[in-house]
């Protein structure tokens, strides 16, 4: 008798620091993810003068919190892509002189309609949208 | 009659015991012999986080960690303030040397074979603070907030994420967001001067202990000996005395390293210019980095990366449990299977490294 009692007791209070462990815990870990922050949804951003963007060259645009690699072709045809790599975040460029997008931490390489050629990227570029109206030059999410 | 030193050690001596810790100390003796040069790697390394320790709280003083501070502080302290440039270099180099001889402690002890019985567990806290060494060199590095270390942080928590199942989790919680930001930099500053140091030192303290209840190992050669052959001296203060001016060559080497080669700042960090060429990680991530780099991204519907994680990852957990499945051959040669083993962990870390440096 005082056996099966000792045995139900033990289970209890072993119960009971498992919950209050795991009351404990759960607090922390949700702590140290954090929030995720509402970011004001850009879905459009207008960089200026669309004639002001000399061909063969790029630059990189801030779209919300995305670096966004915008180029001018030699053909003076525009093309976004999202800057970040697909291989492990790093932020690409463009090559006027290689004619191509290249993430310099491990050689990736992605062509000019951000297909990955050569290198560790596994996914080419996601694309934006570059429209140009009334003269100004504007990128935007390309829709999906 | 008894003199005021030995009133005062009466005094604390029935209070707290001391008669049997000096007893120890008086005891314990350190075999001499042509390994021992081993024996030091561990307390140059144990001096080395001193170092960082005290090096680490003074740069404390005026490091502020934030995106538009931290770089700008670290500048201060280069330009600004009196002998500044000195302890952020020898912070710097200090950890480069703290990690170096960690390695050159854990081969050593490898091929010695000392994590035998009855040292097993020493073994194991010993990798966990290799471990936490190389995390304090992670999350120290992006501090300065430069070029090189945003990146470098940026593909070293990406690869975390590539775990399967809980990276994803893991990635986001290092990274405080989804991206490397200045959230980033808060995580691993609390990292690197909270949490590491807090479990660094338990784990220390434990090594410590074991090593002190457990005295030092002999290599097999020096155990087999007749006792009349052994030599040994007393580790108090013979021994300790040895320690110290092996402590002395080592602040010298790292005074040198810091006087003569101070340690760059680089260029501030800005997520919205491309990342330069020759980004890499620490040296002692480089290994692994390199291997990474070579592993085709797709193999057998398995991406790369994946596979060669949890490649690390099982490596390391054997590594760390060597002493319970150690292959042991009777046969007398040179060459048993362990030390083959490591010889080729050994060989492959120095030329994935030279590699990952060369190219
Ligand atoms: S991050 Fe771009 S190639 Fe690796």
């Amino acid at each position: 008798m005082a056996e099966t009692r000792r045995k139900f007791l033990n289970a209890l209070i072993g119960t009971g620091l498992v919950g209050w462990l795991a009351s404990v815990l759960y607090p922390v870990f949700s702590f140290l993810k954090p929030p995720e922050l509402p970011e004001a949804t850009v879905s459009s951003i207008k960089w200026g003068v669309a004639t002001d963007f000399p061909a063969g060259t790029s630059e990189i645009v801030k779209f919300g919190r995305t670096p966004v690699l915008l180029i001018r072709l030699d053909s003076g045809e525009f093309k976004a892509f999202e800057a970040t790599c697909t291989h492990l975040d790093c932020t690409v460029q463009f090559r006027s002189d290689k004619k191509d997008i290249w993430c310099a931490c491990h050689n990736g390489i992605y062509d000019l309609r951000g297909l990955n050629v050569s290198g560790p990227p596994p996914r080419p570029l996601s694309q934006y949208a570059v429209n140009v109206v009334d003269g100004e030059l504007f990128v935007a999410k390309a829709e999906a | 009659m008894s003199t005021k030193k030995e009133q005062v050690f009466q005094w604390l001596d029935e209070r707290f015991q001391l008669s049997p810790l000096i007893e120890f100390m008086r005891h314990k003796m350190v075999p001499i012999h042509r390994h021992t040069i081993w024996y030091y790697m561990g307390g140059v390394s144990l001096f080395l986080f001193i170092v960082q320790l005290f090096t680490g709280i003074l740069l404390l003083l005026y490091y502020q960690p934030g995106e538009d501070s931290a770089y700008e502080s670290i500048r201060f302290i280069m330009n600004k303030v009196p002998f500044g440039w000195l302890f952020r270099s020898i912070h710097s180099w200090g950890a480069n040397l703290f990690i170096f001889f960690i390695f050159v402690h854990m081969f050593s002890t490898y091929f010695t074979a000392a994590y035998r019985k009855p040292r097993e567990l020493t073994w194991v806290t010993g990798f966990i603070l290799l471990l936490l060494a190389m995390g304090f060199g992670f999350s120290g590095y992006l501090l300065p907030w430069n070029e090189l270390a945003f990146f470098a942080t940026k593909v070293g928590t990406d690869i975390a994420g590539v775990v399967p199942l809980i990276g994803d989790a893991i990635k986001i919680v290092l990274r405080g967001g989804p991206d490397v930001t200045g959230a980033t930099l808060t995580r691993f500053y609390a990292f690197h001067i909270a949490l590491i140091p807090a479990i660094f030192t338990i784990f220390l303290g434990i090594h410590l202990l074991f090593v002190q209840r457990q005295g030092m190992h002999e290599p097999e050669s020096v155990a087999n000996m007749p006792a009349d052959r052994k030599k040994m001296i007393p580790f108090f203060p013979n021994f300790l005395l040895r320690d110290v001016f092996a402590w002395l060559i080592v602040l010298n080497l790292v005074l040198f390293l810091s006087v003569f080669f101070p340690w760059e700042i680089g260029v501030k960090a800005d997520p919205f210019v491309p990342a330069p060429a020759g980004i890499r990680p620490e040296w002692f991530f480089m290994f692994m980095f390199q291997a990474l780099k070579w592993i085709p991204p797709h193999i057998l519907g398995m991406e790369g990366e994946v596979l060669g994680v949890l490649a690390f990852a099982i490596a390391a957990l054997a590594w760390m449990l060597v002493p319970f499945w150690e292959i042991r051959s009777r046969s007398t040669g040179k060459l048993k299977p362990m030390v083959l083993i490591g010889l080729f962990a050994l060989f492959f870390i120095i030329v994935m490294t030279i590699i990952g440096y060369a190219v």
